[in-house]
């Protein structure tokens, strides 16, 4: 395993006190799997994926196991932890807009890992970059590399964040909402392009999104969160097409679907996700769930398996998705 | 990039009548550096009180020293007491201002909690403070002014600093394995600079008024130095015999503060991209 998570949890400290935004989440990643993340805003799905690089906010405690390439990482030093970020661990952030330096060039951050893991002067680097954009399919990499990110376009910006983030060969890249802030044409060619890179080096990617599709379409297992909990995990195709937890079905029936009649709603689901310091004993989407018995506000819902890793926290699991 | 015509920056005038005054103010320093009329340290009694003429532009004080020459030669302390006390200021507030911004928790509250101290103190009562301790002069009046800039540019380095470090970039910049001080001298300096260079023209101008202020009180240029404070003092003895001795001066002082403040006004909005956007 390149990664195994177990038992991870983080609490913000907050006016409220300790806050859990993520609660004992445990996960795993091969070589060259790509695992989704999948939530609603404020599902801990963000403070999971900057969990695995340390990056959480000074609030933030992180406690649980963290094993990359048999290394524990929780309660590793910044300064050990440090050596990893950029070179087996990288990250794509969510807004290519504002995760690059409007005033430092393009090839100049490019290049910034390689200079700080591989040791390559500032100009062997910088010509590496040139390499780095034209593999990320950069148009004109030569001109890309002396650009300001002002001069680029959104996807273009994201191809340069990929570049800076494949750099080093990681083995393990985590994209936070990479496509959220680009139009549908270019958020599948990046997505395309994540999905190319992935299989020509065995990187691993860790996919955090809000986007059902972009999961089903480029993604081995995804894992379903809601309150820092997760509630369901296992290969795409069972998750997607046959979910066994409540929350996961809705979550389906909210997408907006092709060929819906004109003028439908889209479905929603009723209240809203709990508040972190409200949220105590039972299931977290008790409140919510058309499901709710009165076991699911008193006791925490029992991991149901079934079978080929495909797990759903739910205590009506079995009764899930039968008949519609 | 053809749609990438940039705004025309607003309040172009003030900058540049505001560098105007202090192109002035620095040509006459320089001047003074090579030439004055007279010396300006050199008495001469028969001729004291002076109305202006062609001998003396400006005419003579109560000793006969040649005004023009006198305020020739204090636009250098002027701008001595400006740069090095404004330096002073960003040496230290800009290093403790990153590591405000950088450490968070107790050290950030520590520092914050010694600037809003040293802050609560008017800048004059901290110079007489520190004047009276380590004794009158226009280096220790440098060292006070100086000292009173620190939490100022400590507080908006901080300020400035923590909004850079919430932008994404400076978390990609961590996230590619960067440490703080190549994040601090890489993404968070530069995207500070203009706001620092606009505190800092205003801080200029404000070293200047306390200088002078000084001077006047006693604390700061003592014979024979001059400064433009001490030269109000020493009109004060004659203020009805020679009003304009003091006009002078007083005159210079202004202009160098008024120039000054354009300037880090023009500055601000040439270099506030939020202010450009709006135009």
């Amino acid at each position: 395993m390149l990664l195994e998570v177990a038992e991870l949890a983080v609490d913000v400290a907050t006016r409220w006190g300790l806050q859990r935004v993520v609660d004992r989440t445990s996960f795993s990643l091969k070589e060259g799997e790509s695992l989704g993340v999948v939530g609603e805003s404020g599902s801990g799905k963000t403070m999971t994926a900057l969990a695995l690089m340390a990056l959480t906010p000074e609030a933030a405690r992180v406690s649980g196991s963290i094993r990359f390439e048999g290394q524990e990482l929780v309660g590793l030093g910044e300064d050990a932890m440090r050596q990893l970020r950029g070179d087996r661990i990288a990250m794509i952030f969510q807004e290519p807009m504002t995760a690059l330096n409007p005033l430092r060039r393009v090839g100049a951050q490019v290049a910034e890992p390689l200079m700080l893991h591989r040791g390559l002067s500032k100009r062997e680097a910088e010509a590496h970059a040139v390499q780095l954009l034209d593999h990320v399919r950069l148009a004109e990499p030569e001109r890309a590399a002396r650009s300001y990110p002002f001069a680029l376009s959104g996807g273009e910006r994201q191809r340069a964040m990929i570049a800076m983030a494949i750099g080093c060969s990681p083995r393990l890249a985590i994209a936070d909402e990479p496509t959220t802030a680009l139009d549908v044409t270019v958020q599948a060619r990046i997505l395309a392009l994540i999905d190319g890179l992935r299989s020509e080096s065995k990187m691993a990617i860790l996919l955090v999104s809000h986007d059902l599709a972009v999961i089903a379409g480029h993604c081995d297992r995804v894992i379903v969160m809601y309150a820092g909990v997760i509630m369901e995990s296992g290969p795409v195709d069972a998750v997607l097409r046959e979910p066994r937890n409540p929350y996961t079905l809705v979550l389906l029936e909210a997408r907006p679907r092709p060929g819906a009649p004109r003028g439908a709603r889209l479905k929603t689901i009723p209240g809203a996700p709990p508040v972190a310091h409200e949220h105590n004993v039972g299931c977290p989407f008790a409140g919510r769930c058309a499901l709710t018995i009165p076991i699911c506000r008193t006791m925490a819902p029992p991991e149901v398996a079934f079978g080929a890793g495909h797990i759903s926290r739910c205590h009506r699991a079995r009764e899930v998705g039968l008949a519609p | 990039m053809t749609l990438s015509a940039r705004p025309r920056p607003r309040g172009g005038w003030s900058l540049w009548l505001g560098a105007a005054l202090v192109a002035t103010l620095i040509a006459a320093a320089a001047l003074s550096l090579i030439w004055t009329p007279y010396p300006p340290t050199a008495i001469d009694i028969p001729h004291k009180l002076a109305a202006p003429s062609e001998a003396h532009w400006f005419g003579t004080d109560n000793l006969g020293r040649d005004v023009a020459s006198q305020i020739l030669v204090g636009s250098r302390v002027s701008i001595l007491v400006g740069v090095i006390a404004v330096g002073i200021g960003l040496a230290f507030g800009i290093v403790l201002g990153l590591i405000a911004a950088f450490s968070k928790g107790l050290v950030e509250d520590g520092l914050m909690k010694l600037s809003d101290f040293v802050f609560a103190f008017p800048a004059l009562l901290l110079a007489i403070m520190l004047t009276s301790t380590f004794g009158p002069g226009v280096v220790n009046a440098i060292i006070a002014i100086g000292v009173y800039n620190v939490p100022i540019i400590a507080k908006l380095t901080r300020a400035t600093a923590n909004g850079v470090l919430s932008r994404e970039y400076a978390l990609a910049a961590r996230a590619a394995g960067r440490g703080p001080i190549a994040i601090a001298l890489d993404h968070v300096l530069p995207n500070i600079a203009p706001a620092l260079i606009v505190q800092a023209t205003i801080q200029f101008a404000i070293a200047i008024l306390a200088e002078a202020a000084l001077s006047y009180l006693g604390l700061g240029a003592q014979p024979p130095e001059t400064s433009w404070g001490k030269m109000l003092a020493d009109a004060q003895n004659v203020l009805y015999n020679a009003p304009r001795l003091a006009l002078y001066p007083g005159v210079a002082i202004a202009l160098s503060v008024l120039g000054l403040n354009l300037l880090g006004d023009g500055l601000r909005d040439a270099l506030d991209p939020k202010l450009k956007a709006r135009s």
